[in-house]
């Protein structure tokens, strides 16, 4: 059995952006923490983990980012992963989800003979959550989105039955292996690294790959190629933030008022 | 490359609210663009979804009725609408954001190797293309994307586009035949629990929420009653959900769901910048809160510094009066 995860290294949830005269944006933790791993792809590593064990074979971490990135994948490795890879290059760089999937599904083709690709339900920066999706179709493998339990995986009959989260519901559905799941926070509890996994993970290598890795079509990835321009990127309009503040002498008289107000905005 | 096409989400036979605020968007965007509007309608049994988007001002109607259809599975119904695309090549091609809606265009584009702007919360025309704006960082930048090649698939956020309105209009769909068949769909579809006819959150006008400050799972009960009495749902914190109080897809926030209702009534909530990713974009925000300095006063319009034990059954006698 093999396994992958594509994690993808992101700011922290409490991190405060601004924007350059020019578009760029920077970020500062005020935890210290500028870069985690992304927190939905936390559960989908905890997953793919927990497939290892139950099965034996390997469970591999994957990202496209930068040398930097080689801290997210540390922290899956000292979670559990057996081997972790980073893909990396300036001609990838600026890529749009399109091409982000195609270099995804070339660097799982490397890999071979790999059964479930997990993904994250969206990743907290660009908050598309087109990558699962788009990488399974390059790839020609089923979709599964929305996870939220894996009941059976039979690796050598080559099937597999989830249960995703659906509007209105959960569904039940099967499928034939290969599979790229995304999965959501109801699926299980992620692990934290144990102080074994910690030092394993940093004496660990952890090979790049480059484009000339990789069998990627010309003219899909990298900024060159994105087919969506993103012309402008700037801090929201500061709402209107002046609180008012409901006083009366009993709790019966501050319904009263706020109900008061409530129809007057006609959002009741 | 000509026309807009939408599209349409339908449930038991109607068209769901994303995917008549989908249609809403298409027809003011082929408004300012002066092209057409097609509804693209994929499923079984749906010549009256045809006949709802006609009402709701589609030109035209272009689709398939079909058993493999039945339900939504993306291997089926994506390879068709693909098709469709390639075939007649629109300008824009639009779907709601939802779960089926985003699966649906991210297929479409990866199978034509088209551009995606997924998640608008704004849409403008601009010298014939449309500009998306739409919330990066969990909202706390905004971002104004293009498609600059091919076709222009664009995904909406629920509740963040008005809905289309009735035109009594009516017409002719043009069929067409599936193009994949049932044993060339891997996925099957066996079984469905339904989560109990519940206003889901992201549908909801309203949303009253619990935090931690509800002590427990009996705390959400009074958090329950007023969401009844004015018909809405029922959200919740994280800290709340990871204490087994109330299940996960209660939970809003950055790791849960984004909300974007007219009304959203925070109880015994904190305001953590994670919770806040969720539902700040909300239209009026309430927050009841014991600590005066509690984060959520400073992005609430209205607050109460009291005991939600006190205020939450306050306020379901004073709203059950008003609208009985
Ligand atoms: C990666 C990551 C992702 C996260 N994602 C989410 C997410 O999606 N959603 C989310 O909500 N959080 C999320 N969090 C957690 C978030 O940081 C907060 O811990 C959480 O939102 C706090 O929940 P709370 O406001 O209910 O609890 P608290 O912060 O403990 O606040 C409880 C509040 O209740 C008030 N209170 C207490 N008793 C009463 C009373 N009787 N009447 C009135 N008020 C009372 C208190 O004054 C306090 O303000 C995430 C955190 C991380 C690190
Ligand atoms: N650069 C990347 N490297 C590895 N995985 C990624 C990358 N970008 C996205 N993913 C995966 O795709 C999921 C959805 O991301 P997105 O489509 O960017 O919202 C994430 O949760 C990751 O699992």
């Amino acid at each position: 059995m093999k396994v992958v995860v594509c994690v993808k290294q992101t700011p922290s949830t409490t991190a405060v952006f601004s924007v350059d005269g020019s578009g760029n944006v920077s970020w500062e933790d005020p935890g210290g923490k500028p870069h985690v791993v992304n927190p939905w792809d936390e559960y989908a590593v905890e997953e793919a983990i927990r497939l290892q064990e139950e099965h034996g074979g390997d469970a591999i971490a994957l990202t496209l980012g930068d040398e930097e990135s080689k801290e997210a994948l540390k922290t899956c490795l000292a979670m559990g992963c057996t081997e972790a890879i980073v893909v990396s290059d300036e001609a990838f760089a600026g890529s749009d989800t399109r091409g982000t999937a195609r270099v995804l599904a070339a660097a799982i083709e490397k890999l071979e003979d790999v059964d479930v690709a997990f993904f994250g339900k969206q990743a907290i920066d660009g908050d598309t959550g087109l990558t699962p999706m788009q990488v399974a179709v390059t790839l020609g493998w089923t979709p599964l989105t929305f996870v939220s339990a894996i009941k059976e995986i039979d690796f050598d009959g080559g099937s597999i039955t989830v249960e995703r989260l659906v509007q209105g519901g959960k569904q039940t559905a099967t499928a034939s292996l290969p599979v790229a799941i995304s999965v959501v926070k109801e699926i299980n509890e992620p692990r934290y690294p144990s102080f074994m996994g910690i030092r394993k993970a940093n004496r660990a290598t952890i090979p790049t790959w480059t484009a000339a890795d990789l069998e990627v079509e010309e003219g899909v990835a990298g900024a060159f190629a994105s087919k969506v321009e993103w012309s402008n990127i700037y801090e929201p309009p500061p709402r209107d933030t002046s609180v008012e503040i409901i006083e009366a002498e009993t709790v019966e008289e501050q319904a009263k008022i706020l109900a008061d107000r409530l129809f007057e905005e006609k959002v009741i | 490359m000509s026309g807009v096409w939408v599209w349409i989400e339908h449930e038991e036979g109607n068209v769901v609210s994303v995917g008549l605020e989908a249609l809403g968007t298409a027809r003011r965007i082929a408004g300012d663009l002066g092209e057409m509007v097609t509804a693209v309608v994929t499923g079984h049994e749906v010549q009256g979804v045809a006949d709802q988007a006609f009402n709701y001002g589609a030109d035209a109607v272009l689709g398939a009725d079909d058993e493999t259809l039945a339900g939504f599975r993306v291997e089926a119904h994506g390879p068709l609408v693909a098709h469709l695309v390639e075939e007649r090549e629109p300008a824009v091609f639009l779907t709601g954001n939802s779960i089926d809606g985003r699966d649906l265009a991210a297929w479409v584009a990866a199978q034509l190797d088209l551009g995606l702007v997924p998640d608008g919360t704004g849409v403008r025309v601009e010298d014939g293309t449309v500009v998306v704006t739409r919330p990066v960082y969990a909202g706390k930048l905004l971002s104004d994307a293009v498609v600059t090649d091919g076709v222009q698939v664009i995904t909406l956020r629920s509740r963040a586009f008005a809905q289309a309105e009735e035109t009594g209009g009516s017409g002719e769909a043009e069929w067409v035949d599936p193009v994949v068949a049932e044993e060339e769909v891997p996925t099957k579809i066996a079984g469905f629990e339904s989560a109990g006819g519940q206003v889901s959150l992201t549908d909801a006008r309203i949303i009253v929420s619990g935090g931690r400050g509800v002590g427990g799972p009996e705390g959400f009960e009074p958090i329950r009653e007023l969401a009844e009495v004015l018909g809405g749902a029922v959200g919740a914190s994280r800290a709340t959900v990871d204490a087994g109080w109330i299940p996960y897809d209660h939970q809003v926030g950055q790791t849960g769901k984004t909300v974007s209702p007219d009304l959203y009534i925070a109880n015994g909530i904190s305001g953590a910048i994670q919770h806040q990713a969720g539902m700040r974009t909300s239209k009026v925000i309430v927050a009841v809160n014991t600590d005066p300095d509690a984060p959520i006063f400073k992005i609430a319009h209205y607050g109460i510094v009291a005991d939600l034990f006190d205020v939450v059954p306050a306020l379901t006698e004073e709203f059950r009066k008003r609208l009985d």
